[in-house]
């Protein structure tokens, strides 16, 4: 695809967004699954938050 | 259902619920990524700036996005100062590194669209520096936020600044009537839309991928954000009962 004499200005816009989009998604991804695994271990040992009792 | 019929303020069914939408939300914001790409790339140039008005279609909504995340960030600190949401803090905590991100986006994407077109890739003109004060805001709400240790404390106070920090809103979107470098608005104005339907459309699909794509990510971060909290309920509780709280893996 010919973009004209500012292609390499218009391409590297194009991935600047990707890339950040795509980290962001991953850091979210990650936080998320590192937070779920942490509270699992709490609760393999029994703690419980108080409104656990009665329903999830 | 039965989750509608939940009070929205409640974490647990905000968590069932964001479960749910999660997976469309962000399968509706590729898809229609995709088709804005698709749309971006076989617009024709445009009359004066020829390909280089393609940064356009990504550039305008990171830049709209900014805009919004704030002013989302900015009403949820005041549903918290004012109703105490139980959501709001999470809700302005989650989307503040989210704002960030877009903001430099617009910063980014605008400085490479303005090195072919101005001949420098920045100049200190009105719109510009705005912009680049809203950046700053969303870096000192994260900051003064991680710095305050007690979590209600550091809610309160970033909500007061957030709220302060709105009057930047207005002075962007007029400040390019201020002797600016930068284009007045072309979409977003009272009459008809200045820009060619070609060039529109492929921006407006653009815009709505994007904004679906925030709302997913803000979902996730928020998601992210309440199991922070329950985990620090949890320890808390677990050091409360005496006993030993070994290092947990991750």
């Amino acid at each position: 695809m010919d973009l004209g004499a500012h292609a390499a200005f218009v391409w590297a816009a194009y991935a600047v967004v990707a890339g950040a989009l795509a980290l962001l998604g991953l850091w979210l991804f990650f936080d998320g699954r590192r937070q779920q695994r942490l509270l699992n271990a709490l609760e393999a040992r029994g703690v419980r938050r108080r409104s656990q009792g009665e329903s999830r | 259902m039965r989750i509608f019929a939940q009070h929205p303020a409640n974490p647990t069914a905000f968590m069932a619920l964001s479960e749910r939408v999660l997976p469309w939300c962000l399968a509706l914001a590729c898809a229609s990524i995709g088709v804005g790409l698709y749309l971006s790339f076989a617009a024709p140039p445009d009359y004066q700036q020829g390909h280089t008005a393609k940064i356009m279609f990504v550039h305008v909504p990171s830049a709209w996005l900014s805009m919004f995340i704030y002013a989302l960030i900015a009403g949820s600190s005041f549903g918290l100062l004012v109703f105490r949401h139980p959501l709001a803090d999470v809700s302005a905590k989650a989307a503040a590194p989210i704002g960030a991100v877009f903001t430099l986006l617009a910063l980014v994407t605008g400085s490479l669209w303005g090195k072919p077109m101005w001949g420098a890739f920045w100049v200190w003109d009105p719109r510009l520096t705005s912009v680049l004060i809203l950046f700053f805001l969303y870096l000192g709400l994260i900051a003064l936020r991680s710095s305050i240790e007690e979590e209600g404390l550091a809610a309160k106070l970033t909500a007061v600044l957030s709220l302060v920090g709105i009057v930047i809103l207005p002075v962007i979107k007029f400040s390019v009537n201020w002797n600016s470098l930068h284009q007045p608005a072309s979409v977003m104005r009272l009459s008809a839309p200045a820009i060619h339907p070609s060039l529109l459309t492929p921006l407006l699909v653009m815009a709505f991928g994007m904004t679906t794509l925030f709302i997913a990510f803000q979902l996730l971060a928020m998601r992210n954000e309440i199991l922070r909290r329950r985990i620090k309920v949890l320890r808390s509780l677990a050091v409360q009962d005496g006993g030993p709280l070994q290092p947990l893996p991750g």
